[in-house]
């Protein structure tokens, strides 16, 4: 046992001292390789990091929404379709929602407008997201003016900033009374925005879905179930969407490295006699061969994952944010909690190691079974 | 250790049109503790010979046999065993492996046997104080000059202390003076009880005293044995 | 220093590195019950539905909620008005 560990550092040094030899090659490899890696991990860890908070947070989004169809469009709905709801098994709470965007032109961004649904909120008084604040340059006791439906401006007092914490899904919150939301817009007293119901047993969420449908014919419903389903697929997607970007890169640095790996010069080939010439069978050529793949990979893949662990879970992904960002005026900034996928890390382990040390050791089979007295010839 | 030939024959190419016979029958016996130069023009089969009593590669046919074993039908395995054990090799090329220092291409034949390191590079110090080189051990191979670089391929092949000592064209590289220094080695090698067997054309070499045989081979057959 | 050892040494930092990252991960996860109190809290008290990373449009920003008629009417990938467009796919019950 012992022998045979002193023999792999043995291989080790040998196999070191040889890709030393052609320093510069193989650390321009090592590091194109590394890169490959971080990409595709960081796309790795920050979709699954995303789905895993999207998951989180929106568990307690309603169970059904209800939104009332026109002509194909989202149209306000009657609170009096609360009535024809009325009592359904299985429905803990129905209640309508105001909610609506508003433009600020000042600053070229849009807020999401929402309501509590208190009714005996401060009409002045308003609760704003910490994007908007970063973006206006306002804190508490401040005023915000909004331009109403009318052109008429009205000045709310803001008396809250949204914890930095929840910024995921409260950058562009604009809080206010429900009264002042029909006022700024102009939404008749018995409209709603749209209505959402909790119902408790989340079986039950698609029967009362089904009977809503035929009972509400010209609205269209959304579960809870289908959002959650939508994160997923949208982060999914992104991933490989991304990926697919990546492909060029991945394909390129594959032929390079095959060739690299695989392509056996004549100098590689002498040498190979050599050390069959002086004792060394053809397995120790496989083994040393073995980590040559091994160290180049292995070293390439952990410096790859834990620099991408770095960038997406400490440095909030600062590399994709532009693509992230888009034309977004307000972002949020957000530090996702690392969540690590088990099986997309080994998925990611074994395509980035395996081939490499593959390629590594094929070629050198044909090579390191012939007869070493060729160096002799 | 007594090395036997009995009929050996090499072909290379077998069946195929460019098939070339480089051994055509040779039968012939070593005495252990002695150093025995092959003779012979370029294409002899002296290599050849060489080789295949080295374990490197196998007869089409005949029998080599090592202290009374018969060592030319092993497989790959055992033969590389015997190789690693019971020949050090020296070629006309020194090849040694560039990038590696010194002190690495000596210890080189050991790697595979997974032996501790410090008492490995004990020992490779120690053959590198015997041949003068401790100043050198740890220059890369490729700044050596050629006597060095020979002397640096005598201590490789004497690392795993094997018995046979095989010298294929030792001193094709190098000119009179250090050729007759490296058989003035041989000899001090053949003192220590080792058997020595060398390929040359060179009279440098087989003219010397330190010879004891030399054996003249032409077109792949023995013409005359001395000594 | 033996090339060897030098290796291990730092491969074995690296996959310290590594194990680092996992222990981090669950470290991290224990403590972010707490930071997700606050988001949990406002999505159950004003019904809200989506995540606000992409603010440049409606139907970027409520991803769950957009019209059928606005984006994605056309294909996934088909060219979009806003960078973003062309990166979210249509929410499931759209395909």
């Amino acid at each position: 046992m012992l022998a045979f560990l002193r023999k792999q550092k043995y291989l080790i040094d040998y196999t070191l001292a040889s890709l030393l030899r052609r320093k510069g090659k193989n650390v321009g490899l090592l590091t194109v390789y590394t890169l490959i890696v971080f990409m595709l991990a960081s796309v790795m860890l920050f979709a699954h990091g995303l789905r895993h908070e999207a998951g989180l947070v929106l568990q307690s989004t309603p169970e059904i929404i209800v939104q009332r169809m026109q002509a194909g469009r989202h149209a306000m709905i009657p609170a009096e379709y609360l009535q024809r709801i009325g009592r359904m098994r299985g429905v803990t709470k129905k209640e309508g929602r105001l909610w609506g965007y508003y433009y600020d032109s000042a600053v070229k961004a849009n807020y999401t407008v929402m309501t509590g649904g208190q009714t005996d909120a401060v009409l002045s008084e308003i609760a704003i997201g910490s994007g908007i604040a970063r973006v206006r340059g306002l804190a508490i006791g401040d005023y915000l003016t909004l331009r109403s439906q009318s052109g008429d401006a009205f000045s709310f007092k803001i008396t809250a900033v949204l914890d930095t914490e929840s910024e995921l899904v409260s950058a562009d919150l604009l809080l206010m009374a429900p009264g002042a939301f029909r006022h700024v817009f102009g939404t008749e007293e018995g409209l709603y925005t749209d209505l959402v119901l909790s119902v408790r047993n989340p079986r039950e969420v698609s029967k009362v879905a089904e009977k809503l449908a035929k009972l509400l014919p010209d609205t269209r419903l959304i579960t809870r179930e289908e959002i959650l389903r939508t994160y997923d697929a949208v982060f999914s997607w992104r991933q490989g969407v991304v990926f697919i970007l990546l492909v060029g890169a991945v394909l390129a640095f594959v032929i390079f490295a095959w060739d690299k790996a695989s392509g056996l010069s004549a100098e590689e080939r002498r040498e190979i006699g050599v050390l069959k010439a002086i004792g060394w069978e053809t397995a120790d050529i496989m083994r040393m061969k073995f980590w040559e793949g091994a160290i180049i990979s292995l070293t390439a893949f952990l410096i790859g994952y834990v620099a991408a662990y770095v960038h997406v879970f400490f440095a909030s992904a600062s590399l994709f944010e532009p693509v992230l960002k888009g034309w977004s005026v307000l972002y949020p900034r957000f530090r996702l909690t690392p969540s690590v996928d088990g099986l997309q890390a080994a998925t990611l382990f074994f395509f980035s190691v395996l081939p490499y040390i593959v390629a590594t050791i094929v070629p050198i089979w044909r090579t390191s079974i012939t007869d070493p007295d060729a160096v002799m010839r | 250790m007594l090395i036997q030939l009995r009929n050996i024959e090499k072909a290379f190419n077998q069946g195929k049109p460019n098939e070339f016979w480089a051994i055509r029958g040779v039968t012939a016996q070593f005495e252990p503790q002695r150093i025995t130069c092959l003779k012979g023009a370029s294409g002899s089969g002296k290599t050849t010979l060489l080789s295949m009593i080295g374990c490197l590669s196998r007869p089409t046919s005949g029998r080599i046999c090592l202290g009374g074993r018969v060592i030319s039908g092993l497989p790959e395995r055992f033969m590389t065993e015997v190789r690693r054990h019971t020949f050090g090799f020296i070629f006309q090329r020194f090849n040694l492996i560039p990038g590696l220092s010194v002190l690495e291409n000596i210890m080189l034949p050991a790697y595979p046997l997974g032996l501790p390191y410090k008492a490995l590079r004990k020992s490779a110090r120690q053959l590198l104080k015997q041949f003068g080189l401790s100043n050198k051990a740890d220059n890369p191979v490729q700044w050596l000059s050629g006597g060095e670089a020979q002397r640096v391929a005598i201590c490789r092949s004497l690392i795993n202390n094997p018995q046979i000592l095989i010298a294929d064209e030792p001193t094709a590289n190098l000119d009179s003076k250090l050729s007759r220094e490296f058989m003035g080695l041989l000899d001090e090698l053949r003192h220590s009880g080792r058997t020595i067997l060398i390929s040359s054309h060179d009279p440098e070499v087989f003219a010397s005293t330190a010879v004891e045989r030399v054996v003249e081979m032409r077109d792949g057959m023995i013409l005359d044995a001395t000594g | 220093m033996r090339k060897s050892n030098v290796f291990l040494v730092s491969l074995f930092l690296l996959l310290l590195g590594f194990v680092i990252t996992l222990v981090d991960a669950g470290v991290r996860q224990h403590q972010a019950a707490s930071k997700h109190e606050s988001g949990i809290a406002l999505v159950r008290q004003f019904g809200l539905t989506d995540l606000a990373l992409f603010t440049e449009a409606r139907y970027t920003r409520h991803l769950s909620q957009a019209d059928f008629h606005s984006a994605f009417q056309d294909h996934p990938m088909a060219f979009e008005h806003f960078p973003t467009g062309s990166l979210v796919p249509p929410p499931l019950r759209m395909r």
